[in-house]
Order: C-alpha cells, then structure tokens, then sequence
C-alpha cells in the first residue's frame, strides 16, 4: 500500500475509517443485535407527478441491512480509492446515504416515511441558507467578510412582508426585498471598506442593529396594526409542465414557487460567472492579492463594494422567501439563525457555489428529518434531533473539512501603499 | 519614449522619503536608480506608477506632464513595472494572470483565455521568455515567476519598464539571464528603470545612474564609476562590507544534522534529509536562491515546523521533537526571516518585546508573577548594549525603524546562555549602519565560540562572514564549501550544477 | 495638569461622540415611529414640539427605570435608587460575560459563545444548589464551583477543537450556543430538573443556604453577585497585566505567529483562554441563578450572552471599561422595559442603541468623517481575525 503521509490524506483516511465502522455498526445494530420488528413503509407520491412506485414496504430488518451492506460495499469502494489515490467523494456520498436509509428503516419500523416529501421538504428548509451562503460567497470571494447574512435575511424578510401586505401583492415583496439586502449591504460595504471596520465585529453589530430594529418596528407596527402591516399574501406554487411529474424528482424539483427557481437560477449563474467571466477573475483575483489587482488597473475597493452590494440583493431574495415565498406573515427574529448556518455552509462547502449549495442542502434536510421524525413520532428527544444541524456543522469544521483556507485576503481592508 | 521626474516629493507623517528628487530617462536607455534599503527608491517608483501619490512635483513624458494617480493611468501612458514583491495571484495560471485587467471576452461573456495564451506565445518567442500558459503560478520557480511579470508588463505595451529589485531572488547566472534580456529590450526601445543597491549588476547594464540617499539625489554618474565610489556615494562614507574576520581554532561540532527532513502540511518534502554540522566557533552559511528550502530549515532547527524527520543533535543532545521553548532554552538563539511576523510583536512595548521568550525566567518572573520592575530595568540596559534608538523602553515596538527592530531581536536572543545563534536573513532590508552591526555581533558570537548558522541569500555577505559554506538547491544542500570558493563556482550550485571540483564534505 | 485633561478629552471623545450620534438616531426613530408625532407633519413647528416632547419622555422613562425615580422616593430619598439597584443586578450577569469576551479579545479569539456558557453555568450552579444541603457559605461556593466547572469545559472545548483542528472559534460557539439551548430544554423536561408537580419547563428553586445574600434588604433585589462580578474584573485584570499567563495571552492575541516563534505554545493558550472565558461566563449564569433567579428556567440566559459581546466591544475589551459599559447597557435594558410600559416605546429600541453605540466605537475613521476631525484617538480598536488568522 502506497504511504499516506499529507495530513489531509490522513484526514480523508480518519474519514473512510469511521464512515466504514459506522456502517458495520449499523448492519450489526439494526440489522442483527436490535432490529425493528414490523415492516418500513416508505411513500413516493407527494402530488398528482405519474406513478410508478407508490409505496415501498419492507420488512425493517431486511432493509437495514440492505442498507447496510449497501453502505459497507461503498466503503470499501472508498478504501480501494484511497489506496489508489482517486476521488473518494462519491462512493462516501453513497456509505453516508446507506448508513442514513438503514438508520431510517431502523427507527421508523411500523411507520410511514414520506420519502419524497422529506427531500422536498429539506430542499424548501434550504432555501434561505443557499441564498445566504450565495450572498457570503460573492462577498468573500472578494475579500468582505460577511458575517451580516443573518441581518440581511432579516431586513429582508421584514420588508417584503410589509411591502407585500401594503400592496396587497407579493410580487412588490418579492421585489422589495432585494433592496432591503442590499441596504444592509451598503451599510456594511460602507463601513468595512471606507472605514476599515473590523469586518468580524461589523458583521455582529449590524445583526444587532436589524434584530433590534425589526423587533421594535414589528412590536411597534406589525402586531397592532396586522391587517395593514403584516399580512402578505404568499406565491402561488407554479409547477414547470411535464419536468414537474416526473416520480420523486417532480415534486422535489420540479413543484415549486417563484423563489425557489430563482434560487437555481442564481446558484448557477454564481458559478458560471465566478469561474468563466472577467467579473469572477477579477472578483477572485481581488481576494487573493488585492495589490496585484490594482498595479493592472483593477479599482479593488470598487469591485468589493459593488459584490457586497450585490450579495445584498441576493440575500434579500432568500430574506423573501421566508415571508412571501412560503409562510407569509412576518414572525420576529423568524431567520432564528439561519445566516449563521448559511455562513457554516459557505465554509463547509469551502467557498465554492456548488460545495456551499449541497452543505446548505445537508443542513435543511438534517433539519427536516428531525421534524420529520418526531411527526411519526419516534423515540428520540426532539432537543436532540435539533441539535443535529448544529453538531453536524462542528464535525464538518472540525473534522472533515479541517484547515480549509479562505481566499487569502478576506477579512483584510484594502488600502494603496499599505502592506504590499 | 523618455520619462522625467521633476521635484517629487513625498512625506509620511514627519519622516521625508522624497525630497524634490529630479530625474530623466532617457529613450532606449537602462537607467539605474542606485541606493541602499529604506533611501526611498521604492517610494518614487510607486508615486510613478500611481501607487502613491506625491505630495508635489510632475511626471512628464516626452516632454509633457502627465497625471498619474492610479496604476491604469501609468499602463496608459506605456508605464509598466516589476515589482519587488511579485503581483501575481498565486492560484491562477500565468495566462489568467497575464490577462487580468484588460480582459478579453468571447460570445456569452465568457473570458477567452485562447488569445490570452496566443498573446503569451508571441511575446515569449519574441524575448526569448518561455513560459507555459496554463501553468498554476504558485507551483512556477521564482525566475520563471519573474518571467510572467516581465510579460505582463510588455503585454501592456509599456515604453517604460521599471525593474524594482528585479536580481534579489535570482542566481547569478540567471541574474545574468535577466541583464541580458534587459539589454534586448533597451535594443528594442524599451526604456528601463533598474532599481537595485547591487554595484556590480548597475556597472554591467546601466548607462546611466542616478543614487539616491535618504530621500534625495546625491549624484548622476556613468557606470564607469568604480564600486567603491559608488558605494560610498551611495551610504555617505566609505564603507567596507567585508568585515575583519580574525583567524582562531575552532572547537568541535556543536551542532549536528543528520538525514533531516522537513515536509509541508500536505506531505510534500521541502528539506530532503540534509546532513550537516557546525563547530564551536564557526559560522556556516547556508546559502542559495530563496525558495529552496532555507527558511523551513531554518525554522526545523528550533522544531518550528511541523513535520520534522531525521535527527538535531545540540551539543550531543537530541532536541528533534521538543517544544519551541525547550529547543531555544537548550541553547538556540534564533533571528526570524520575517522581523514584522515572527521577530516582534508590533504592539507590544520594546520591554515587553525582550522578554518574549524569557518571560518565564527568573528574575523576569517568579511563578506565574511577572516583575514589570525587573523588565524594564533589564529592558534599560539592553537598550544600552544594543544602541536600540528609541525615546522610551515603553514605546511600542511598530514605531522602530527596521534595523531598531532587528537589534531588539537580537538584543533578545543573546541575553540568554546560548551554544548555537541561527539567523536566517538577519539584514534583510536593512540599512548599511544596521548590516555592519549585525555582521559585528555575529562574528563576536563566533569569536566567542558558539556555532553560528547564517541562512542568508545575499553572496556578498555569505563570502564575508562565511567559514564554511553550504549550498542549498530543491531542498538539498548540494555541497559543503570553503569560503574561498569563487562567486562563479558558488553561484554554479546555486543553480544547482555540481561539479568534481566542489565535492560534498 | 492642561496636558491631563487634554488626554483625558481625547480618550473620551470617540465614546462620547458615538453616545451622541447613537442617543440621536434612536430618538429619530421613536419620533417617527409615534404616529402622534407623525400626525402633525402638516406643521413643522407642531411637529418638532411633539417630536421633542415623545423622545424626551422616553428618556425620561429611560433615566427613571434605570437610575432614579423620585416617585418611588415615598418614605425616603433612598428607596428612589430602586431603578438604579435593578441596574446593577442586570449588570452583574453582563459584567462577568462581558469579561468573558474582552479576554477571549485580548488572546485574538472572538467568542461569541459566552451565551452557551452562561447556560452551562446557570445549570451547574442550580443543580447543587436544589440537590444539596449545606452549609451557608460553603453552598454558594460549591454551586458556583459547579457552574464554573461545566462552563469551563462547555467553554474549553471550544479552544480544544481550534487548538487542535484548526475549526474557527466563531463558527463553533455559534453551534454551540444552539446546542445549549436545546440541551437545557431538554434538561427541564428530566426528571431530575423539573420541579415537582410543575409541567412548565423549571427547576426547582436553589436553597436559601445556596442564595446570595441580599445587600439592600428584602425591598430590593440588589445581592452580593455585583462584588463578585468586580472582583472578577480586578482578577481579569491581574491576570493579563501581572501574570506570565497574561502576557503569554496578550502576545498570542496581538501577534501568534512571533509568540510561537518565540516558544510560546499558541495551543495552550487558546485552550486556556477559552476555559477561562467559560469560567468567567459560567459564573455569570451561577450569579445570575443563586442571586435574582432562583430557578433554572429555560431563558435563564436571556440574550446576557449576546450583549456581553457589545459590552466587550464598547468596553475595548479592557477590564474597567467591561464594567463601565456592562452599567451602562445594564441600565438601558432596565430603564427601557420601564420606558415600553409608560410610553409604550417597545423595549427593543434600546438593542438598536446599544447597536448604534458600538458601531460607531469600532468605526473611529466614520466618527473622524463625521465631525471632520484631526485627531481622533483610537489606538486600541479592536480587531478579530479572519477566517485563516
């Protein structure tokens, strides 16, 4: 066997080594040592999408460990990989997905698991996250730190509550709500690149700044005069014709509103432009080396305060979606931390558009599955179930992803003739 | 195309860096600016290239004044530069780099990197400068880095190229390279502004030269100007960089390295199991190109790495695998490359800088308390011993000059019992007054008979304080030499050829 | 003499213009946020009498809640000081959390997890104080002891895991802060934590053995916590100012990489700040729970965690301005609930001042801007890291 010697080889290593012990640990717990002893059923239909496969039952101890074995076969995919130095994120992927199944027909024996509605469910919980990790993204790329999401979440979500209710159409919310991000973002683009605040410290002081702000105009406004103020109507679900009836992708994809298509369209276009146009490479090349991109006539605080304001707009559009694009009523502190989940998200996915999407993807569907559980009603504390989002984030940072780098100068001011 | 500068002049808080310097380059000329560390040759170019701004004074070109306020106003005007400190983002390749700022878009928006690297060709085989487009930057030696910016420059069409410092990274023979390729493209009507403080290189290429001296121009020469009239021109006094080196027995090996390895948090090895010793008494100097592995060895002595194979024997003692604190207590004084990153801590007043590795001593603490009145008390007669410039021990040490701070490292490293002194670069950046004390107090430490290990890439200073010289190439060191060796033979390993006659020891 | 009070005007120039600025913005908002204010646009003099009239009574409210009320003054002169004793019993929490974050600032780590650690405290400290019978003096020590400790450890771990995985400390208290929450939640529905007989999420009350004694009599709720909370800032200060231990964090939080150089182990120290930043923190939940609360209850922590992270910042991270500003905040929050309930401006009006207050603290160059000054000083701005520092 080839020696592994780099640190991050060791780390991936330490990786395959607990997902293959947790696969054998689940064949033997739910599989042999404590299997469930009635039959899993899992749903497939959420809507009217063509039908194949309605139900899937199973015998909970059959399918743990089908599962399992599943899972154990991808590991040792992954070990063989490992040895010869290729990719292992994909049969990972798929021990993580084997371990997870085999947990789910474990515990939910006797039950109904709506399989698709958990996945839609855990994409609709993503949303937000994926917007605000977009906006972290365009920021940080370019050097701005932004701690801000949550705040530009918030205004956001603020906003376009009110405006959509004093317009009586959440098209006017929905088109506000951009603004609202992006007013946040002028703050913070004004301050952290004209005066040099500390962009760690902005960040938490401009959170401050609109949870105390939407509290006080929410008591002040929204709750005695609810009619007027706070009572938005909400988009309708427009599913996208045939794509929206294919099985399982249908409804998960497909059977959505306005905001969540919007969120395809922007992840995309954050990728596409990031690594393929003059405004990603000067975006990139502005939080690597500022100094370099201004000896060849890059106006670097410019760009910066330009992506910061457009992080804004992009944040406001996931602020939206908490009010016009599903719930619609403003609720206080209704982000309840998701800014600070998307920006997990962001480094979990190591500042990349398509890594930060499937670690905010993760986030909501872990969140989900929790609600998802105690609805069927199973044995775990529900405390516990929540905490998982959270405890997941600390092994990701801890563990999996380890010194990640931030694009080199994020977080530092620039000025001309400062360090070189 | 010619360049004139007339009465520029540009101050920071109280401290002059230009004083109304005048200046004119002419068409098709290689014109060097001459001066040592810190006499403001960096400041002018920045304010030419709209790094900085002037307090006052006019840049003409052809005879008519231009305003240059941003660096796209200099390329504008045909101004390019290479800087010191490369400006090259170092995860893109060179054709990314090369086009970044005057970008070229296909159909859709999306950047064309075709006609970037068709770009990069054509200039390449017109200067004889090959370079692989789509090579990633950070993976490309320093020379060939320097390449990419001499491109980037000439991509821009600049009439007027300025060198800033352009040899301190290179090997003699590439510095040999470079003189020439500088001649081609003064052949080819290129003007070139030369910044250095290397004599030799100034007399080899320049035709004429302009020194400069705390801010202000002091003469205009022709390069057949001998060095020493240079070089006291250049400082203010004559001045002898060669150091008397009195001849005295030496001891035995104090210092033993054996197969020592140093890798890189992703495993790659930057030190390849290097072999050497240091006697009681001596100064070895490592030299080489920078980048080749010097500062991680360096840093390996006192296990400032991270991943550290082989042994380091300390007068007979294993201290491969100790703390940092316990490698520097066993013995080791260490003098950091970097002074502003690893030698002091900005902030801090000059007291509390000399006790950073001491603080745990007595007298400078009993148990966990610390005596402020011993530190500072200590504090005054180091400021003494060391002549550290300064008001008061209290100021924070940020408001030194770079060779103030540097005596406070040293002055920190030698209050303690020490066998062997590592410095790695310690007159990096320095002025002449500063380099003289410290090649001093090195040589006072090898009279006195501790072992000195002296990382430095500057030839000059290796041939001078030098008893034994080690060459290091790709983290190798290829060869053990006596300090007679000539410049040509030492510069040959440098560029790592090893022949039968500079054997390994 | 001329020379002292000229320092002493530049030192509290920033402060002072950041009060001016922030107390300015905030009435802003409460005048046009008051509809009878906003009613009388029509005419500009009617509507800048009734702006100044609605403003000026919520900082009326805002000073009566928080310092002195002389309508409370019925017996005698002294009983008008009730508002200001409800200030200090809001700030002892606020003084030791923001104690907490100054000195994770002056080691270069920002924690924003004092919050969690708070919790930790509050549990450890009513655990023994519910549990156990013992004696006087030697309970409230134990309880706290015990909140200390859980906090220490719930505070350490953080430093453990950026010691040794290099995870930012930002990310890991914000989960942890989550994880807290959700633990103590669940904590209040075991057996062991919910009082007998009750459903509500509480714990049973500590012992009277475990309770701090009252400073003011049975009228007021002001209690011994608010000495310990100043002893904790004199400690906090020895430490950083005349121990090694203190100068190791002081050089690790302004330069690393030359404190490692210089053999100062970076790992220890992270560790250690952080065990000590959750001590620190930790005893605020203990104060906050043997001294006003009583009980565990799933708010216990209120948002003191949060606002330590304003107080440490307004502050400047140094011990004496914790303290000061830890007052100060103690005394908006106090004086705001009383202003929501006599001129209904809604409490969380202050949260935006605070806000306000310290944006402008960390923004010295905007604060210059603004009054077009020369001279500004502002040597000690704080700074974090970013994400690879």
């Amino acid at each position: 066997m080839r020696k592994i010697r780099s640190n991050v080889e060791k780390r991936r290593l330490q990786g395959v080594v607990i997902i293959s012990t947790l696969a054998s640990l689940s064949f033997l717990y739910f599989g042999i040592l404590k299997p469930g002893k009635e039959a899993t059923t899992f749903g497939f239909v959420l809507n009217n999408e063509w039908v194949i496969i309605k139900e899937w039952v199973i015998s909970s101890q059959t399918g743990a460990r089908i599962f399992s074995i599943i899972s154990l076969l991808a590991s040792a995919i992954a070990i063989a990989a490992l040895k010869k130095g290729r990719s292992i994120s994909v049969p990972v992927a798929v021990a993580s997905f084997g371990i997870l199944m085999s947990f789910l027909t474990w515990i939910a024996s006797g039950k109904f698991i709506p399989f698709t509605g958990l996945l839609q469910g855990g994409l609709l919980l993503s949303i937000p996250l994926i917007f605000g990790a977009m906006s972290g993204l365009v920021c940080e790329r370019s050097g701005v730190i932004n701690i801000a999401i949550e705040g530009q979440l918030l205004a956001s979500a603020f906003v376009s509550a009110v405006v959509a209710s004093l317009t009586g159409l959440s098209w006017w919310g929905l088109l506000a709500a951009p603004f609202a991000g992006a007013a946040i973002s002028f703050l913070l683009a004004t301050f952290a690149i004209k005066f040099s605040v500390d962009q760690v410290i902005l960040g938490f002081v401009i959170n401050v700044l609109v949870i105390g702000l939407t509290d006080f105009l929410y008591k002040k406004l929204l709750i005695p005069f609810q009619n007027t103020w706070n009572s938005p109507p909400t988009f309708e679900v427009i599913p996208i014709p045939i794509l929206s009836k294919i099985p399982v992708v249908g409804p998960i994809l497909f059977t959505h509103t306005i905001v969540v298509y919007l969120m395809f369209v922007i992840v995309s276009g954050v990728t596409f432009t990031l690594y393929k146009t003059k405004w990603g490479l000067r975006t990139r090349a502005v939080g690597e080396h500022p100094t370099a991109a201004d000896t060849v006539g890059i106006d670097v605080n410019k760009l910066r305060f330009r992506n910061v304001m457009i992080a804004g707009f992009i944040a406001g559009v996931g602020g939206a979606f908490y009010t016009v694009g599903s719930v619609g009523a403003f609720g206080k502190e209704m982000t309840a931390g998701a800014g600070f989940i998307a920006l997990a998200a962001l480094i979990f996915g190591k500042w990349s558009p398509i890594g930060a999407l499937f670690a905010a993807l993760l986030f909501g569907f872990a969140t989900n599955l929790q609600s998802t559980l105690s609805i069927i009603g199973v044995a775990i504390p529900s405390e516990f179930m929540l905490m998982v989002p959270y405890i997941a984030t600390i092994i990701a940072v801890t563990g999996l992803v380890g010194r990640v780098r931030a694009p080199a100068a994020d977080g530092i001011p620039y000025r001309r003739g400062g360090a070189h | 195309m010619s360049l004139e500068l007339r009465g520029i002049t540009k101050t920071f808080g109280s401290f002059t860096a230009n004083d109304s310097i005048d200046l004119k380059v002419e068409t098709g000329q290689i014109h060097a600016i001459l001066g040592e560390n810190g006499a403001g040759k960096s400041t002018l170019m920045n304010i030419v290239y709209g790094l900085l701004k002037a307090d006052s004074g006019e840049i003409l070109i052809d005879g008519k004044v231009v305003d240059i306020s941003n660096p796209s106003d200099a390329l504008n005007v045909g101004i390019g530069m290479v800087h010191q400190h490369f400006m090259l983002i170092p995860v893109f390749t060179v054709a990314e780099n090369i086009m970044l700022g005057h970008e070229k878009s296909s159909k859709l928006r999306v950047l064309d990197l075709d006609q970037a690297r068709a770009a990069i060709r054509a200039i390449s085989e017109d200067f004889g400068l090959q370079v692989d487009p789509d090579a990633i930057v950070e993976t490309l030696p320093v020379g060939i880095q320097q390449k990419v910016e001499i491109i980037k420059a000439l991509i821009y069409e600049a009439k007027v190229l300025i060198l800033d410092e352009p040899t301190a990274v290179l090997t003699p023979q590439e510095t040999d390279e470079l003189l020439n390729t500088m001649r081609d493209l003064k052949n080819k009507g290129t003007s070139i502004i030369f910044i250095t403080h290397k004599l030799r290189e100034v007399r080899a290429v320049a035709d004429q030269i302009t020194i400069i001296r705390r801010g202000k121009v002091v003469a205009a020469v022709s390069p057949e100007t001998s060095e020493g009239e240079l070089a006291s021109m250049m400082v203010g006094r004559a001045v002898d960089l060669s150091p008397e080196k009195y001849q005295h027995e030496m001891g035995g090996a104090i210092l033993e390295v054996k197969n020592l390895t140093v890798r890189d948090a992703l495993g790659a090895a930057i030190v390849k199991g290097v072999n050497f010793h240091v006697n009681a008494g001596e100064v070895l100097a490592v030299a080489g190109v920078q980048g080749n592995g010097q500062s991680e060895l360096a840093r390996a002595l006192i296990n400032l790495e991270d991943h550290i194979e082989g042994s380091i024997l300390l007068d007979g003692e294993e201290i491969r695998g100790a703390s940092i604190k316990d490698s520097l207590h066993a013995g080791i004084a260490f003098i950091p490359e970097s002074r502003e990153l690893d030698g002091v801590i900005g902030s801090f007043s000059i007291a509390e800088n000399l006790i950073l590795d001491l603080h745990e001593l007595s007298p400078y603490s009993k148990g966990i308390n610390l005596s402020a009145k011993v530190m500072q008390s200590e504090a005054e007669k180091r400021v003494a011993e060391f002549d550290i410039r300064t008001q008061s021990i209290l100021d924070a040490v940020s408001t030194l000059s770079g060779g103030n701070k540097q005596k406070v490292v040293i002055a920190r490293e030698l209050s303690r019992p020490i066998k062997v002194l590592v410095a790695s670069q310690p007159t990096r950046g320095l002025d002449v007054g500063s380099i003289e004390f410290v090649h001093e107090r090195i040589l006072a430490e090898r009279d006195a008979g501790r072992g000195v290990i002296l990382f430095s890439t500057e030839l000059d200073e290796v041939i001078a304080l030098a008893d034994r010289i080690a060459v290091m190439y790709r983290g190798e060191i290829l060869g053990i030499v006596d300090s007679k060796v000539t410049r040509e033979e030492l510069g040959l390993l440098m560029a790592g050829v090893t022949s039968a006659k500079v054997g390994a020891e | 003499m001329k020379n002292t009070i000229s320092r002493i005007g530049q030192s509290i120039k920033l402060p002072g213009l950041s009060f001016l600025m922030a107390f300015t913005i905030t009435g802003i908002i409460i005048a046009v946020s008051d509809e009878k204010v906003m009613n009388k646009i029509g005419s500009p003099i009617e509507f800048l009498k009734s702006a100044g009239a609605s403003v000026g009574n919520a900082y009326l409210a805002l000073f009566q809640g928080s310092i002195y009320d002389n309508r409370l003054a019925k017996s005698n002169f002294f009983e008008g000081f009730y508002p200001f004793f409800e200030t200090l019993v809001t700030a002892t929490p606020l003084i030791l959390t923001g104690l907490s974050v100054a000195l994770a600032f002056k080691s270069g780590l920002f924690n924003i997890g004092a919050q969690g650690q708070f919790i930790f405290g509050a549990i450890g400290a009513s655990y023994v104080g519910f549990r156990f019978e013992l004696p006087v003096g030697i309970h409230i020590l134990a309880a706290a002891l015990a909140g200390i400790v859980l906090a220490a450890i719930w505070g350490g771990l953080v430093g453990f895991l950026k010691a040794k995985t290099g995870a930012h400390e930002v990310i890991l208290t914000i989960m942890l802060n989550y994880i807290a929450a959700f633990f103590i939640l669940w904590l209040l529905k075991t057996k062991t934590f919910l009082r007998p007989g009750r459903i509500d999420p509480i714990a049973p009350e500590v012992a009277d053995s475990a309770k701090l004694p009252l400073l003011a009599g049975e009228n007021f709720r002001i209690h011994a916590g608010i000495f310990i909370a100043l002893a904790a800032a004199l400690f906090v200060w020895w430490l950083l100012t005349k121990t090694t231990i203190g100068y190791k964090f002081r050089a690790v939080g302004a330069n690393s990489q030359a404190a490692r150089t210089a053999g100062i182990s970076v790992p220890f120290v992270i560790t250690s700040t952080m065990m000590i930043c959750g001590a620190l923190a930790g005893l605020g939940g203990a104060v906050h729970v043997l001294g006003s609360e009583h009980a565990l209850n799933t708010d216990v922590a209120g948002s003191f965690g949060f606002d330590a992270i304003t107080v440490a910042l307004l502050g400047r991270a140094q011990p004496l301005g914790t303290v000061f500003a830890a007052l100060l905040f103690g005394a908006l929050h106090t004086g705001g609930r009383m202003m929501q309930s006599n001129t209904g401006v809604p409490l969380d009006i202050v949260v935006v001042t605070q806000g306000l207050i310290v944006l402008f603290i960390a923004a010295p160059m905007f604060v210059r801007y603004i009054f077009r000054l020369k001279k500004l000083n502002a040597s000690t701005s704080l700074t974090s890291k970013g994400w690879n520092g």
